[in-house]
């Protein structure tokens, strides 16, 4: 039997081309993934050993709780004695922070939160062993600067120049003293660092004479584990210490868990890629098995059991898996290696590494290819076995069954039901056990809905008939009619449309309703024209708040900067503000008593809090602050809770009295004459120019607080375009398929008078029907989906209003149209090429 | 049923071939399926092609019927010359002036028997003529069934269905190829039967490729072919006289 298949498969070459595409993609998509993963995987390993190869132990001095923010660092004295220990031969101590620095147009170089600053620590020999000096030498004076190779390469900086800095103080210009290349994992990975001389980053990063960190090099062959029982009795309380080789690993695992979640993300993507694939690999048997009806017939009336027709489809299946996985491997591993160079075109820097194949992607990319393949042609391989010897007697052949769908109707029916109704459950669940739910729910749904395509198929297609009669007259009647001859078949490949389509219809739902929502809020409770933030995420100087306070034409300033005190032992989450302010920039809707009390140094609280701790206007509460004062507030004002408060807001200038330096996060700027460049240009003046200091205007604090979503949004549709790919490859192969079993009929209708450009048209709009139909499925059920899931996440986000995003849904369905279109193009073209007497011969 | 005078129009030739030669391959491997055949095909007039398999016969009809390309020579339908013609205008002449009936009935599945039997003109986009159309249908004795599908008739009822679609668009000539060749011999007779009233009654011009002797008796007159030539020709056939002219080539090889 397995002879029959092999000889079956060099028959069908042609048929099958399609089936060994939509495999080799699939196993192509989760190949390259392992493959990319691995040899990502190894290369962030060897760079975190080598990083950390001259560090025999790493001391890191952490500001716990039980330690108070002067005790936290390493003294020079503590660094003394660890260089007396036997064994050692330096220790290079370390403080860290933000440093941005500025391109000659005055630009931050990099993005934010990858711009680190440091310091240079020469040892006994002048060098910093964490750096290799290409050009100049290491900082030793206030007022100079080394940079990374690239960074001075970005910024078109050689040694001499004068550099702008910004850490998170007042922009300053130093001069560049020497580049150098290092095996810091940050900098690898594209982000910029400044060394500064020590004393100078000891002065801006935590305070002069101290150091955060420290890495102690011994002498080649040392026993790191000695240097490190050594190190260990002469630290101060709050600092820890580890071999070099722990801290390697220790990172090297927290890459590759890093990597394993978007490993387990990217391999979901290529499962529901090899899902849709299956509609097509059991449409393509399901022809194979039918035009082999006698044949196939005939082996039955020679002998041959049906256990042995269906695996000789089986064995057929496996061939074509196998075949089909080789290619889709080599593709994944080219794949792998193109994303890597892809990443760095875009500027995203991976440490270097040989491309690693290991067993499991080989492996994985066999079975998945293989196992898919003969699981989709089980079916037919089953349906193959159950004809009957005599059809070998029959000379007229078999036409698609057009058998009875009741059976299948009703289980469709009803597990389309069950999901339906999860699915409202969960909607009306909420929360996290409702989206569990919702999820089990899709899951029913969608499979039901696949059972049920090739019912909808009639109805629905019938409905969008006169639609193609009339522009495109007998051409469109035809294609109408064509689409629902083989309703199994219409229904496999619309179902493999549906699926991506409902996925990537749902996620539109619920990221423009989400998106909307914030939008909305961001656009109601920002009253300000402008935002400041740090580049980096990280706190703004208090100079910075200062600055623009005495801007020209600045009419409201106001820092959200957070407040520690505590009320009965527990931290509340308090902001500082401007009074007065604060209410011009950010809405601040009043329940009861008066915001303005907040200049008399009382406190206002949001509502749900003031419920929760039963505080009215006047009560008195008894405070701590950070620095274990005590004091009594009195409750000024009871406020609406929002997004953009914190549940306790309290004047600045009660904190600034308790806190050495204050934490803002933001500040917000009113400005009189509202948003307008010269307005900007005025701020960013009046903070110096500052390339670390971001200011964005309404539009950049939409787009800071919604933008994510459609970052995201867009990465998603980019992943599930693997799945519509496939997609596309079922509706080639259906409609290949159609003009193959349909050559008498094209050829007649092209011997009555029906021109090639209409044969043509025929063909194409069989295919637009299709893909439109699979397409309307999936949105409506996606719609459905991202309602429910929207549902969920409704109570979480104040003004959620479902929004239906119809430009979007119109350009899916449009696309739809232009993806059957294209997968008309070939068998179109075949189907007008047709040789007329042999088509009309043919049977 | 008809207003044209038959005498006068019989003299008119529907369709004419000149010289046409039809060759397959090339030197050693060359085979001559038409050698320089010259025949007319009077209007209202039923003639049947027969001749031996691999005659040229049915090449013959593909060739006159403008759906196949020939070597050389010329053949005319009405007043159009077709070897000038691209593959689009031949399309619309056999759209509006040819019509078809094959062996296979070759109907599409998905219309209904009226919808089959109007599909030329609906390809045209023109109106069928209501009262001819009728008349057609009648003839055919189809008015029951014109909302069946081809699945749900007979063969012979699928025919007849292919002969009102030859026949509703008034075509200048028609074509069949073995038009009952898979047909039981009573509902073969019909179809027959339904071709020549059609040609003494509405003045229609047939022209049908059959190896059946008693096929070929209903014709005005049958033409025998035999390695690309027209070798005999016979007006007013009976089966008896068709079957006596194909034993004579069964002398020289086998009958089809």
């Amino acid at each position: 039997m397995f002879r029959t298949a092999l000889r079956n498969v060099f028959a069908h070459k042609a048929r099958l081309l399609m089936t060994v595409l939509a495999v080799m993609l699939g196993v192509a998509f989760v190949s390259g993934t392992l493959v990319f993963a691995d040899t990502l995987s190894n290369a962030f390993r060897n760079q975190s050993a080598k990083s950390y190869d001259d560090v025999a132990v790493a001391v890191t001095s952490y500001a716990g709780s039980d330690t108070s923010e002067k005790e936290y660092g390493l003294s020079g004295k503590t660094l003394d004695r660890l260089s007396a220990v036997d064994g050692v031969t330096g220790v290079y101590g370390r403080v860290e922070g933000f440093a941005g620095v500025a391109d000659p147009d005055g630009k931050l170089i990099g993005v934010g939160w990858s711009n680190k600053g440091s310091n240079f620590a020469p040892g006994k020999d002048g060098k910093d062993a964490a750096y290799t000096f290409t050009d100049g030498s290491g900082p030793v004076q206030d007022g100079q600067i080394a940079l990374d190779e690239d960074t001075a390469a970005k910024g078109e900086y050689e040694v001499g120049d004068r550099v702008r800095v910004a850490t998170n103080g007042p922009v300053k210009e130093y001069t560049l003293s020497g580049v150098f290349t290092t095996e810091d994992g940050a900098v690898n990975a594209g982000g910029s660092l400044v060394l500064f001389d020590t004393a100078v980053a000891q002065k801006q990063y935590l305070r002069p004479g101290y150091f955060e960190s420290a890495t102690v090099t011994a002498a080649p062959g040392a026993d790191d584990a000695r240097i490190l029982a050594a190190v260990e009795p002469l630290l101060p309380d709050g600092a820890e210490a580890r071999t070099g080789k722990a801290l390697a690993d220790e990172q090297a695992d927290q890459i590759e868990q890093g990597l394993g979640n978007l490993k387990q993300v990217l391999l979901g993507f290529a499962g529901i890629a090899l899902f849709v694939g299956i509609f097509l690999i059991s449409n393509t048997f399901t022809m194979l098995v039918a035009q082999r009806t006698k044949e196939i017939a005939l082996m039955r009336a020679v002998g041959a059991s049906r256990r042995q027709i269906t695996r000789s489809v089986l064995a057929e299946a496996a061939l074509v898996g196998l075949v089909a996985s080789a290619v889709g491997f080599a593709l994944g591993v080219g794949l792998a290696v193109a994303l890597r160079s892809g990443m760095a075109a875009f500027d995203m820097k991976m440490p270097a590494g040989p491309l690693v194949l290991s067993a499991t992607p080989v492996v994985a990319a066999f079975a998945v290819g293989v196992l898919i393949t003969v699981f989709a042609a089980w079916l037919p391989g089953r349906r193959a076995a159950k004809i009957p010897p005599v059809a070998a007697m029959n000379s007229i052949h078999a036409v698609a069954t057009t058998k009875s769908l009741v059976v299948r109707n009703s289980i469709g029916a009803a597990v389309t039901a069950l999901g339906a109704a999860g699915i409202v459950a969960g909607a009306s669940a909420g929360g996290d056990d409702g989206r569990m739910y919702i999820g089990a729910g899709a899951f029913f749904a969608l499979i039901g809905v696949i059972v049920l395509i090739p019912l909808l198929s009639r109805p629905v297609i019938a409905l969008v008939r006169p639609l193609l009669v009339g522009p495109f007259g007998v051409a469109g009647k035809l294609a109408g009619q064509n689409a629902v001859r083989n309703p199994r078949r219409t229904g496999a490949t619309a179902s493999a449309l549906a699926i991506g389509l409902t996925l990537v219809t749902g996620l539109s739902v619920l990221g423009v309703t989400v998106g909307t929502a914030i939008d909305k809020m961001t656009t109601d409770n920002i009253r300000a024209d402008y935002m400041v933030t740090m580049a980096n995420g990280g706190d703004l100087d208090g100079s910075a708040l200062t600055a623009l306070e005495k801007a020209d034409g600045v009419s409201a300033v106001s820092p959200q900067q957070d407040a520690y005190f505590r009320v009965d032992g527990d931290f509340v989450s308090a902001s500082a503000v401007t009074p007065g302010d604060i209410e011009k920039v950010l809405a601040v809707d009043v329940v009861s008593g008066d915001a303005g009390s907040l200049a008399q140094g009382r406190i206002a609280v949001a509502e749900k809090t003031a419920e929760s701790r039963g505080w009215k206007p006047g009560d008195s509460v008894s405070v701590t602050f950070d620095d274990d004062q005590r004091a009594t507030l009195t409750v000024g004002a009871v406020y609406k809770d929002s997004e953009f408060l914190s549940p306790v807001l309290v004047d600045r200038k009660v904190m600034d009295r308790h806190e050495a330096k204050p934490s803002i996060r933001q500040i917000f700027v009113k400005v009189d004459g509202g948003q307008s460049a010269a307005n900007e240009k005025a701020l960013v003046d009046a903070l110096g120019d500052n390339p670390a200091i971001t200011v964005m205007d309404r539009q950049d604090i939409r787009d800071e607080f919604g933008g994510a979503i459609n970052t995201l949004l867009n990465v998603m549709y980019g992943l599930l375009a693997m799945a519509l790919i496939i997609a596309v490859l079922g509706v080639v192969n259906t409609l290949a398929m159609s003009v193959f079993e349909r050559q008498q009929e094209i050829g007649m209708l092209r011997a009555i008078g029906l021109d090639r450009r209409r044969v043509k048209r025929m063909v194409r709009l069989e295919a637009v029907v299709i893909s439109v139909f699979g397409a309307v499925v999936g949105i409506v059920l996606g719609t459905f989906l991202g309602w429910a899931i929207g549902e969920t996440v409704a109570t979480e986000i104040p003004g959620y209003a479902l929004v239906l995003p119809w430009d979007r849904i119109g350009i899916f369905v449009v696309l739809a149209g232009l993806v059957g279109v294209l997968a008309a193009m070939w068998p179109a073209r075949n189907a007008a090429r047709l040789n007329m007497l042999n088509a009309i011969k043919a049977e | 049923m008809t207003t044209a005078p038959i005498a006068d129009r019989s003299t008119s030739v529907a369709a004419r071939a000149t010289e046409l030669s039809k060759i397959y391959g090339q030197g050693e491997t060359q085979v001559v399926a038409l050698d320089r055949v010259s025949i007319d095909f009077r209007q209202a007039e039923l003639t049947a092609i027969m001749g031996p398999s691999g005659s040229g016969k049915s090449t013959l009809m593909h060739c006159v019927a403008g759906l196949d390309t020939f070597s050389s020579g010329s053949v005319r339908i009405g007043e159009t010359e077709l070897g000038s013609l691209k593959d689009k205008q031949l399309t619309k002449l056999r759209r509006d002036k040819i019509g078809f009936i094959f062996q296979a009935f070759n109907l599409l599945p998905t219309l209904t028997a009226l919808e089959n039997i109007t599909l030329p003109m609906d390809i045209a986009g023109r109106k069928p003529d209501k009262q001819w159309l009728d008349s057609v249908i009648r003839m055919v004795g189809l008015s029951g069934r014109l909302g069946h599908r081809p699945s749900q008739l007979s063969g012979g009822q699928q025919q007849r269905v292919a002969v009102a679609r030859a026949l509703a668009s008034r075509p200048e000539i028609i074509f069949g190829d073995e038009p009952t060749g898979n047909l039981d011999s009573r509902s073969g007779a019909e179809v027959l039967g339904f071709l020549r009233n059609s040609v003494r009654e509405m003045g229609q011009t047939v022209v049908m490729v059959t190896h059946d002797p008693v096929a070929a008796a209903y014709a005005d007159r049958v033409v025998f072919l035999a390695d690309g030539r027209i070798v005999d020709e016979v007006y007013g056939p009976t089966a008896d006289s068709v079957l006596d002219r194909m034993k004579r080539f069964d002398a020289k090889g086998r009958t089809s």
